[in-house]
């Protein structure tokens, strides 16, 4: 074993980090030796070709926003960069008319499915989890819509709401003049008319984590619970709902991600005009719309970025956590 | 499954049990009622629903507007412009993040905790909330002769990095769940046999990934195939797009002709529904192997 020459991988690897003397089964230090450098050379490879696309494309550019919002820049060229401290903030906050309502947007999107469609996915899962027939008939219709592209269920729904020829105003004939009901227009209308969409696929894919969270309850804990008496409901709220609790932590964290990347949907839907703006649709507008503004853009990624972590970080510190412990 | 379940499928009919399929059925019709309106909508002319509203009986009920709108606006171009971006993304993605999780699951090295949660974190970022530097990255590299655009916006190999480097996370994170799960003393006594870490890789620990892998696979086929947002954004020529993004273009053309976009949309659809009708265990296994371990 000579020293390391260039890459930099770890050579402590032969001692084992300290506070991980649990459970787990290690590999015994003399197999490290067995590794020539050949062997550790191409570990570093595998290792690192991957992290460093992943880390160049995804967390570089993600410091690179936080460092752009406090700057102004045309984008061209690198000296007219211009550092301009917390203005791009300040213009967010105090100027910008469509923030606030994004933000709200946003936090309604969230509240929305987590309070319809989030308890009754859970709710199909538990009639569907009792082996009835054509439970995968069943099964197939609600969780279709997970599978379709976003863009394409903001079309399918385009139909549902058009004013002129859609479903909706040609049955109840609100596609008269006098009795128009503008579904994608109104901005009182319309962020509720597209989270109606939005709770149609949301469904399914609750529905079908909690299913795989059901397949984990232990039987012998329903024929306990039944053979005690208890009925159904009272089975279901005291033995059944708390054994899913990991699975309610997946969902709530799916469930806050969903709602800030929601985008696609109410781009196809109507560009995100007045009444369903969110953070999303204001940052791509920086980008794809008339006045490219770099750092301002960035700020409000920045705002983004913040409420994100705010969820990601703790959740995965108790995953990783767990995984330690098992 | 208990003999209590099973013996529950034989019993009489109950009212409840009536009752619970009458909602299911209802429910499960509802839920498929705007893709039965499109598909609806798709197959009747133009000129007919225009005449007597579109809630009415149909004449005369045809595909001609699926091929009208598969002809008239070149899907089939499109179709394979997103080919050309999906298939390379879906099969880099699986070897590079199943070469993390290699390294992550069999080398006890210091870094790899670190390793998996940033590439964990990474993939439940919103993806606006890169979007800006990434684009304005793409536009200053510069690959005279490498793609059509000689840079790497506007070009399907920018798409197919981005798409990686995202999803990469998410694979990384459940391959290496699943390869902890493998024995231990599989790649042991490789290693004491003097086998190399890549034929480890390459020949023990990869065949038994086969199902984790194939239910990524799936998984990354259909929200590759599916993606809109970063098409939109880092491709500016019509000519370029993949097919979900080319799809909105495509409405602002045949805006006056719901029926016509109908189908658009519909053939848009065609190719993840297939996928998923013939793998579905894979792609719901995929997407709960990530939510609970074990």
């Amino acid at each position: 074993m000579s020293s390391e020459t260039t890459t930099k991988i770890p050579e402590a690897a032969a001692v084992p980090p300290p506070g991980t003397a649990t459970a787990k089964r290690r590999i015994p230090k003399g197999h490290q030796r067995l590794l020539t450098r050949r062997d550790r050379i191409t570990l570093g490879l595998m290792a690192g070709v991957p992290t460093i696309l992943h880390v160049a494309l995804v967390w570089v550019t993600a410091l690179a926003s936080i460092a752009l919002a406090f700057t102004t820049w045309d984008g061209i060229g690198f000296d007219s960069i211009q550092w301009v401290g917390l203005q791009n903030f300040k213009e967010l906050f105090e100027q910008n008319p469509q923030f606030w309502p994004a933000l709200q947007h946003n936090v309604i999107w969230f509240v929305v499915l987590i309070a319809i469609p989030t308890p009754l996915g859970l709710f199909l899962a538990v009639q569907l989890d009792k082996k009835i027939r054509f439970s995968r008939v069943y099964q197939t219709a609600f969780f279709l819509p997970v599978v379709l592209s976003m863009a394409v269920i903001g079309f399918v729904w385009q139909l549902v709401y058009n004013p002129d020829t859609g479903l909706i105003n040609s049955v109840i004939g609100a596609n008269e003049p006098g009795k128009y009901i503008d579904w994608i227009g109104d901005p009182d209308l319309n962020l509720w008319a597209i989270l109606i969409a939005a709770s149609w696929r949301h469904t399914g894919y609750m529905m079908i984590l909690y299913l795989a969270g059901l397949k984990g309850v232990d039987p012998s804990l329903r024929e306990a619970s039944s053979l005690d008496g208890a009925n159904e409901w009272q089975t279901f709220k005291n033995v059944i709902f708390p054994t899913l609790r990991p699975t309610n932590t997946v969902v709530l964290v799916v469930t806050i991600i969903e709602a800030l990347r929601a985008f696609d949907l109410v781009f196809v839907f109507n560009k995100g005009a007045e009444g369903t703006e969110l953070l999303s649709i204001l940052v791509t507008n920086n980008i794809i719309g008339e006045s490219s503004r770099i750092g301002y853009g960035s700020a409000i990624a920045v705002v983004l970025l913040l409420i994100s972590l705010v969820v990601i970080i703790p959740y995965l510190v108790s995953t990783f956590r767990k995984e330690r412990r098992a | 499954m208990s003999t209590t379940v099973m013996t529950k499928v034989r019993t009489p009919v109950r009212p409840a049990r009536v009752l619970l399929h009458l909602f299911l059925a209802g429910a499960a019709l509802a839920w498929l009622a705007p893709l039965l309106w499109a598909m609806y909508s798709a197959m009747r002319p133009y000129a007919e629903t225009s005449e007597k509203g579109y809630v009415s009986w149909p004449d005369k009920l045809s595909f001609d507007n699926f091929t009208d709108a598969f002809t008239q606006s070149d899907m089939g171009h499109y179709f394979v412009n997103t080919m050309i971006i999906a298939v390379p993304a879906v099969l880099v993605t699986l070897f590079l993040s199943s070469m993390v999780a290699f390294y992550v699951s069999r080398f006890d090295f210091r870094l790899n905790l670190a390793l998996l949660l940033v590439f964990t974190a990474g993939n439940l970022l919103p993806q606006q909330v890169i979007i800006t530097p990434l684009y304005r990255l793409y536009l200053l590299v510069d690959l005279p002769g490498i793609t059509m655009s000689g840079k790497l916006y506007d070009s399907a190999l920018g798409l197919v990095l981005i798409h990686v480097a995202f999803q990469s996370g998410f694979c990384a994170f459940v391959l290496a769940n699943y390869m902890r799960s493998l024995p231990h003393e599989l790649t042991e006594a490789a290693l004491v046999d003097g086998a190399s870490v890549w034929r480890m890789y390459w020949q023990i620990v990869l065949p038994l990934c086969r199902p984790a892998m194939a239910a990524l696979g799936t998984l990354l086929s259909i929200w590759i195939y599916n993606d809109f947002f970063w098409a939109l954004v880092l491709i500016s020529t019509g000519e370029n797009m993949p097919i979900t993004s080319a799809l909105n273009n495509l409405t602002g053309a045949y805006f006056t002709d719901p029926n016509l976009v109908a189908a658009g949309a519909l053939l848009t659809a065609i190719p993840t529904l297939i996928v998923y009708f013939v793998l579905q265990r894979q792609f719901v296994s995929g997407l709960t192997l990530g939510a609970n371990k074990g």
